[in-house]
C-alpha cells in the first residue's frame, strides 16, 4: 500500500493543478460534491415535475466543475454572492442539501425559512450571502462586502458569482470600476453558458470574450474552460491569493453549459438538441473529472460506486427531511420585513 | 450664547449627527459622490473628510447603482454605512439596490441578515434645478416593505433622526428637503435620539388638523399663525416618518378636531396624503369627521424651471390658509 | 421495473395540463429523448421527452383533457421487462415521491400535492355569483344621480353629524343642513339638541334602534377540516370523489344562501281535488300533434305545470312579494320568472319560466319539459338558469309530506311543495277524504315580511283550489 501511494505522489509533480494541491481525500470530496450538486437538482427537478414545488427553478447541471472550481480554494468564513442559477454555488460552500430542499418546499426548515425559495437560497452561516433573483444584483454587494473585509481587517476574499447575461448590465461595470480603483478583495466570476436567457453572448455582447472587459477595469481577466475542474480551482486559486494579498480584483471567465432549458418554462428553440448532446456526452464536467481521478489512480470504480450510493442517500434523507418539515404559519406572513425587537 | 439654546442650520445638524455617529462606532462610515474635499453637493458633510479621513468620507465614482449597492453589501456584513445620493431624483438610477435588494434581503433570507444602511437623499423644489433635481419621490419608497422613510423638518428632528437611523438595524431613507438645509432651530450638543415611527404634534389645535411632512411642516404652522387671528386654531401634525406611520396620532387629532387637510410636496395623486386620508377614513375617527378630508400635494406635472410656475407647482401658505378656511367654515 | 410517464409541471402555477397531441401510441417502441408528447400551456405547447427507452404502454393520459401535475399518463417498458396490460395502472406506487403525491397533504403543507389539485374553472356554465345575477336580474337599481347621498337614514351628513344624531336619537331627515349642499354638520345637530330643551336627549325610538356601532359577529365557527372529518372513519372504510364544478358551485351558493338570507318559514295545506280532475279534463281535450315519433298529444300537464302557473298568479296577487333584496333598494318585479328546481346526475339546477304569469300552462308545461331535457344534458345557456324573481322546489314525487327549501339568491322566496295524498280533513264537523298537498314558503325577511308571505301563501291557496282562474 505504501508503495502504491508513493507512486502517487510521485507522478503529481506532473499532473495538473489541483493534484498537486490538494490530498485525495480532498479531491475525492470534490467529486462527491459535485455528485451531490448533480443529484440535488436532478431531485428538484423531478419534485417540480410532480407539482411538489411551485414556482420555478434554474438548473445549473453541467456547471458543477465551475461552481466546485472556484469555491474549492474558499476559506469556510470568505464569502460569495451567488446568482438566480445558484444551487451547485450553494453545496459548493457548505450548504446541507435537506435544508435547500425544505426551502424549495417552502418550509420553515429551509435556510430562509420558506421566504426565498430556490431564487434566494443562502446560507449566511457558510459565507452564502444569496442567490439573487436580479442579474447582476449581486456584484455591487459583493464589492461592499469586500470593502467591509477592507475596514474591518478580517482577511475574508469574496467571490461574485454571475452569469455572461450580467455582463451587460451597468451593476457589472460600475462595480468592478470601483473594485478596482479601491483594490478590493474580490473575485468576479462570470460563468458563461453562452446563454443570457435565448441570447446567445454573440448577440448580445460586443467583446468575443467577456474576460476582455477586465482591461477596462485594470484588473487581469482570465478565460478558464469551465467544465474541467483543475482548470477553474487554479484560476480561481491565484485570484483569491492575488485578492487577500491586497492587490486586488480579477475577473474570471468559466466557459460552460447549461445541460437544462434557462428555466422550467424553456423550449430550448434557441439551440440545437445536437449542441445540446454534444456537450453532454463529450464535456460533462462530472465524467471529465471522474476520468481523470480513476485515470490518475486517485480512485477506482469501487470508490466511485460508493461516491454515487452515498450521494443517493443524502438526497433521499434531504427530500425526506423537506417532507417531514413544518411549514410556515400564516399568522408569520410579515415576520423578517423588519427587524424584530426584543 | 447659552448652550442650552444653541441653534444650527439643518445641515449643520446633519453633519453634527454623522460625526458624532462615527466617533461613537467605528463601523460607521460615509459614501457618497464628491462628499470629500468638495463637501457635498449642499454641504453636508463639509469638512469631514479632514477629520475622519479618506477611509471613512469615501468619494465614490457617479456610479448610483454600484454605490447603492457597495452600500448594501458593507451593511450585511457589518458595516454602516451612510449613503449620501447626490439628489433625490438619482434614486432612480440605484433603485433596483434599493428596491430588490435593501429592502428584502433580510425577508428572503428569512431573517438571517440585517441590512443596516442609511441613505440621505437631498429633496424637493425651489431651487430652480427644473425637472430632474428638484423631485419629491418619497412616497415611491414608502410604498416598499422593507424599508423605514423619514422626513426630518427640524435642525433638531434631522440630527436625532439620523443618530436614530444609524442605530436603526433596517435600512432607513432619509429624505431631506434642500430648502430646510439653511433653517436655523435649535440643537442640543450630544447624542440624542428622535425616534423613527413617531408623529410630533407641532401646534395644538381643535379647528382642524393639519398633517403635514418636511418643509409644509413649516409651511402649515405659517398659515395656522396667520389664521389665529381670524379665529380658526389649527393643530399641526408634523408625521416625521412615512414608513411605518404613526396612524394613532394622526386618529387622535382627527377625532379631537373633526376635520383633516394633508398638505405634503409630492406629486398629489397616489401620494403620502392619499394615505393618510385613507388611514382616517378606515379608522374610528372616520365617525369624528365633520367636513371632506382635503389634500395640498404637488401638481401633476414634472417641476418647471421657471420660477414662478415652480411656486406654483407646490403648495405655498397662501394655498394652506386658503383650504385650511374653506374647511373651518364650511365652504368645502 | 417500467419507467413511469408522468405530466410534468413545464410553467409556474401549473396544477394541470393538457396534452394536445402524442407522437407515439400504445405498444410503440420509443428512445430515450424522442418527443412523447406535447403539453399545451396558456403561453406556449411544450415538447415533452421519453424519459427512457423500451416499449410505450398503458397510455393512459388522454388528448385534450386536464391532468393534474404529476399524474402518470404512460409506462415505458424496457426491453427486458414483461409487460402484463394493466398492471402498471393499477400497480402500487413506483416511487417515494408517488406515494407523497397521493398521501394526504402534510400538516399545513404549503405545496398541495397534485391529486388534490383543483381543475380550472371548466367550461361548464353553472349559476354565477349571485351578484352578478341580481344585476342582470334586477333592472333599474342602481340609484340615480338625485338619490346619491339619500341613504336610509336621510340626507347629506358628515359622519360626525350622523354619528351625533344616532347617539341623541335624532333622524337626520329632520334635521336642516347648513353645510354646502345642505349637508348636516355637527354644528347643526347640536342646534337641534339644544332647541329640544336642554333635558336628557329623548329616548331612541324603534326606528333608529340599533344605536352604537353594531359589533363585528363573532366569527363564524370553522367548518371542520378535510383531515379532521377524514379521522373519524376508518382507513379503507371510504372512497374519496373529488368535487366538480356543480357540486362546489353548489356548496358556495347554498352556504352564501343560508348565511346571509334570513330565512322565515310558512307551511300551507292545499286541497287539490278539484285541481287533479280539471288537469285529467284538460289533458284529455289535447289536441294530437304529429311529432318526430308519430302522433302525440300538443301537452300533458303536471300538477307541478300547474303549480308554476298558481306561483306566478299569486305574485301577480301579491306584487309586494314579488322582489329582491339589495342593500340600497327593494328589487320590485313586474313579472314572475318561476324558478324550478330540477335534479340532474350529480346536482341540480334551476331553469327559469319566464313570465310564467302571462303564460298559458300548455306553454309552460312543454316549456318545462324541454328545460329539465336541456338541464339533465347540462345544455342550458346561463341565462336560461340566471335570475328569476322566486322558485318552486318539489319532491313530492318522492313522497316527501313537507319540507323547506333553502332560497336561491336572488331570490326573495322559495316554495317546497310536498305530495298529494289522502287525508281525513275535517269540514263543518264532519271528517271527510281529500287529496291535500302540504306546501312550505321560505321568505328573505329582509324583503317579505310575515304577513306578506302570509298572504302570497294564501293566494297561492286560493289559485290552486280554484284553479279554473289559471284558464282565464
Amino acid at each position: 500500500m505504501a508503495g502504491a501511494s508513493k507512486a502517487v505522489v510521485d507522478s503529481r509533480a506532473n499532473l495538473p493543478f489541483v493534484y498537486r494541491q490538494y490530498s485525495p481525500e480532498q479531491l475525492r470530496e470534490v467529486l462527491h460534491k459535485m455528485y451531490l450538486i448533480r443529484r440535488f437538482e436532478e431531485g428538484a427537478e423531478e419534485c417540480y415535475t410532480r407539482g411538489l414545488i411551485h414556482g420555478t427553478m434554474h438548473l445549473s447541471i453541467g456547471q458543477e466543475a465551475s461552481a466546485m472550481g472556484i469555491c474549492m480554494p474558499l476559506a469556510e468564513d470568505d464569502q460569495i454572492t451567488s446568482t438566480h442559477r445558484g444551487h451547485g454555488h450553494c453545496i459548493a460552500k457548505g450548504a446541507e442539501v435537506g435544508r435547500m430542499f425544505a426551502e424549495f418546499f417552502g418550509k420553515t426548515t429551509g435556510y430562509c425559512k420558506g421566504r426565498g425559495g430556490s431564487m434566494h437560497i443562502a446560507d449566511v452561516a457558510k459565507g452564502n450571502l444569496g442567490a439573487n433573483g436580479i442579474v447582476a444584483g449581486g456584484i455591487p454587494i459583493a464589492v461592499g462586502a469586500a470593502l467591509s473585509s477592507r475596514m474591518m481587517k478580517t482577511g475574508k476574499v469574496v467571490v461574485s458569482f454571475f452569469g455572461d447575461g450580467a455582463n451587460n448590465e451597468g451593476a457589472f461595470h460600475e462595480a468592478l470600476n470601483m473594485a478596482a480603483i479601491w483594490k478590493l478583495p474580490v473575485v468576479f466570476v462570470c460563468e458563461n453558458n453562452g446563454y443570457g436567457m435565448s441570447t446567445s453572448t454573440a448577440r448580445s455582447t460586443a467583446v468575443k470574450n467577456i474576460a476582455e472587459r477586465a482591461a477596462a477595469y485594470s484588473m487581469p481577466g482570465v478565460i478558464v474552460n469551465g467544465n474541467i475542474f483543475s482548470e477553474v480551482a487554479e484560476a480561481s486559486f491565484k485570484a483569491i491569493e492575488r485578492a487577500r494579498a491586497g492587490e486586488g480584483p480579477t475577473l474570471i471567465e468559466s466557459k460552460t453549459y447549461r445541460h437544462r432549458g434557462h428555466s422550467k418554462s424553456d423550449r430550448n428553440r434557441y439551440r440545437t438538441k445536437e449542441e445540446i448532446e454534444d456537450w453532454m456526452a463529450n464535456r460533462d464536467p462530472i465524467t471529465l473529472f471522474e476520468n481523470e481521478l480513476r485515470d490518475f489512480g486517485f480512485i477506482d470504480d469501487q470508490g466511485i460506486e460508493a461516491i454515487r450510493d452515498a450521494v443517493a442517500r443524502e438526497i433521499a434523507d434531504g427530500i425526506e427531511f423537506a417532507k417531514a418539515s413544518p411549514a410556515p404559519e400564516i399568522a408569520t406572513l410579515e415576520n423578517y420585513v423588519y427587524t424584530e425587537h426584543a | 450664547m447659552d448652550a442650552a439654546m444653541r441653534e444650527l442650520s439643518y445641515a449643520q445638524a446633519i453633519q453634527e449627527a454623522m460625526a458624532i455617529a462615527m466617533d461613537m462606532d467605528e463601523r460607521v462610515f460615509l459614501m457618497g459622490e464628491d462628499i470629500g474635499v468638495y463637501g457635498g453637493a449642499f454641504q453636508v458633510t463639509g469638512d469631514l473628510v479632514e477629520r475622519y479621513g479618506t477611509d471613512r468620507v469615501i468619494d465614490t465614482p457617479i456610479s448610483e447603482l454600484g454605490g447603492a449597492g457597495v452600500a448594501v453589501g458593507a451593511a450585511v456584513t457589518g458595516m454602516r454605512p451612510i449613503f449620501e445620493f447626490q439628489f433625490s431624483d438619482f434614486a432612480t438610477l440605484g433603485m433596483e439596490q434599493i428596491v430588490n435588494q435593501a429592502a428584502k434581503m433580510r425577508f428572503m433570507l428569512g431573517g438571517e441578515v440585517s441590512v443596516p444602511v442609511v441613505m440621505r437623499f437631498p429633496a424637493g423644489s425651489g431651487t430652480g434645478a427644473a425637472a430632474q433635481h428638484s423631485q419629491s419621490l418619497e412616497a415611491w419608497l414608502g410604498h416598499v416593505p422593507g424599508l423605514k422613510v423619514i422626513q426630518p423638518a427640524t435642525p433638531h428632528d434631522a440630527k436625532g433622526m439620523l443618530l436614530a437611523a444609524v442605530a436603526d438595524p433596517d435600512p432607513v431613507m432619509i429624505f431631506e428637503h434642500k430648502l430646510l438645509y439653511k433653517m436655523k432651530g435649535h440643537v442640543p450638543e450630544g447624542h440624542y435620539i428622535v425616534p423613527i415611527g413617531k408623529a410630533e404634534i407641532r401646534r395644538e389645535g381643535r379647528d382642524l388638523t393639519i398633517v403635514a411632512t418636511s418643509i409644509m411642516v413649516q409651511k402649515a404652522l405659517d398659515a395656522a399663525a396667520a389664521l389665529e387671528g381670524e379665529g380658526i386654531d389649527i393643530e399641526v401634525v408634523d408625521l416625521r416618518t412615512i414608513r411605518p406611520l404613526d396612524r394613532q396620532t394622526v386618529i387622535d387629532s382627527v377625532k379631537k378636531t373633526s376635520r383633516l387637510l394633508c398638505v405634503y410636496e409630492g406629486v398629489k395623486t397616489l401620494g403620502i396624503g392619499a394615505e393618510v386620508s385613507a388611514l382616517v377614513a378606515e379608522s374610528e375617527a372616520f365617525d369624528y369627521l365633520d367636513a371632506p378630508i382635503v389634500r395640498l400635494g404637488g401638481a401633476e406635472t414634472p417641476i418647471p424651471y421657471n420660477p414662478d410656475l415652480e411656486k406654483a407647482t407646490v403648495p405655498q401658505v397662501p394655498d394652506i390658509i386658503a383650504a385650511a378656511r374653506d374647511l373651518v367654515k364650511g365652504v368645502r | 421495473m417500467p419507467t413511469e410517464v408522468i405530466l410534468p409541471k413545464v410553467d409556474m402555477d401549473m396544477a394541470t395540463g393538457q396534452i394536445s397531441r402524442w407522437f407515439a401510441e400504445e405498444g410503440a417502441k420509443v428512445k430515450k429523448g424522442d418527443v412523447l408528447f406535447e403539453i399545451e400551456t396558456d403561453k406556449a405547447a411544450m415538447e415533452i421527452d421519453a424519459p427512457a427507452s423500451g416499449t410505450l404502454r398503458d397510455v393512459t393520459g388522454k388528448e385534450r383533457v386536464d391532468i393534474p401535475v404529476g399524474a402518470p399518463v404512460a409506462w415505458i417498458y424496457a426491453d427486458d421487462e414483461v409487460y402484463e396490460a394493466g398492471t402498471t395502472q393499477n400497480g402500487a406506487p413506483i416511487s417515494p415521491l408517488v406515494g407523497e403525491m397521493s398521501a394526504k397533504p402534510t400538516k399545513g403543507g404549503a405545496v398541495p400535492p397534485a391529486s388534490q389539485s383543483v381543475a380550472p374553472p371548466s367550461a361548464l356554465p353553472f349559476l354565477r355569483s349571485s351578484g352578478a345575477a341580481a344585476t342582470e336580474g334586477g333592472p333599474g337599481i342602481s340609484p340615480t344621480r338625485g338619490e346619491i347621498g339619500q341613504s336610509p337614514s336621510g340626507g347629506r351628513a358628515t359622519p360626525l353629524a350622523r354619528r351625533l344624531a344616532r347617539e341623541a336619537g335624532l333622524a337626520i331627515a329632520d334635521v336642516k343642513g347648513s353645510g354646502p349642499h345642505g349637508r348636516v354638520v355637527r354644528a347643526d345637530i347640536e342646534a337641534a339638541i339644544a332647541a329640544k330643551g336642554a333635558g336628557a336627549p329623548e329616548q331612541p325610538t324603534a326606528d333608529t334602534a340599533p344605536q352604537t356601532p353594531v359589533e363585528a359577529p363573532a366569527a363564524a365557527p370553522k367548518p371542520m377540516s378535510d383531515d379532521q372529518v377524514l379521522k373519524l372513519f376508518a382507513e379503507g372504510s371510504y372512497e374519496l370523489v373529488p368535487h366538480d364544478n356543480m357540486r362546489k358551485t353548489i356548496a358556495r351558493r347554498l352556504v352564501e344562501a343560508k348565511s346571509t338570507i334570513p330565512h322565515f318559514y310558512l307551511t300551507l295545506d292545499c286541497e287539490l281535488d278539484v285541481l287533479l280532475a280539471l288537469r285529467t279534463q284538460l289533458n284529455a281535450a289535447a289536441p294530437m300533434k304529429k311529432t318526430d315519433k308519430g302522433e302525440a298529444p300538443a301537452y300533458k300537464l303536471s300538477v307541478n305545470d300547474m303549480v308554476i302557473k298558481a306561483m306566478a298568479m299569486a305574485l301577480m296577487a301579491v306584487p309586494d312579494a314579488n322582489a329582491s333584496w339589495t342593500e340600497s333598494a327593494m328589487v320590485k318585479h313586474k313579472h314572475a320568472d318561476v324558478g324550478v328546481a330540477v335534479s340532474i346526475p350529480g346536482g341540480l339546477i334551476t331553469p327559469i319560466i319566464r313570465h310564467a304569469d302571462e303564460k298559458t300552462l300548455s306553454v309552460i308545461s312543454n316549456e318545462m319539459k324541454d328545460l329539465a331535457g336541456r338541464a339533465r344534458s347540462r345544455k342550458l345557456k346561463p341565462e336560461e338558469y340566471q335570475g328569476g324573481t322566486t322558485a318552486v322546489s318539489n319532491l313530492g314525487m318522492f313522497g316527501v309530506k313537507d319540507f323547506a327549501a333553502v332560497i336561491n339568491p336572488p331570490h326573495a322566496t322559495i316554495l317546497a311543495v310536498g305530495a298529494g295524498e289522502e287525508r281525513a280533513v275535517v269540514k263543518n264537523g264532519e271528517i271527510k277524504i281529500a287529496t291535500v298537498m302540504s306546501v312550505t314558503l321560505s321568505t328573505d325577511h329582509r324583503a317579505v315580511d310575515g304577513a306578506l308571505g302570509a298572504e302570497l301563501l294564501g293566494a297561492f291557496k286560493r289559485m290552486i283550489e280554484n284553479p279554473m282562474g289559471m284558464l282565464v
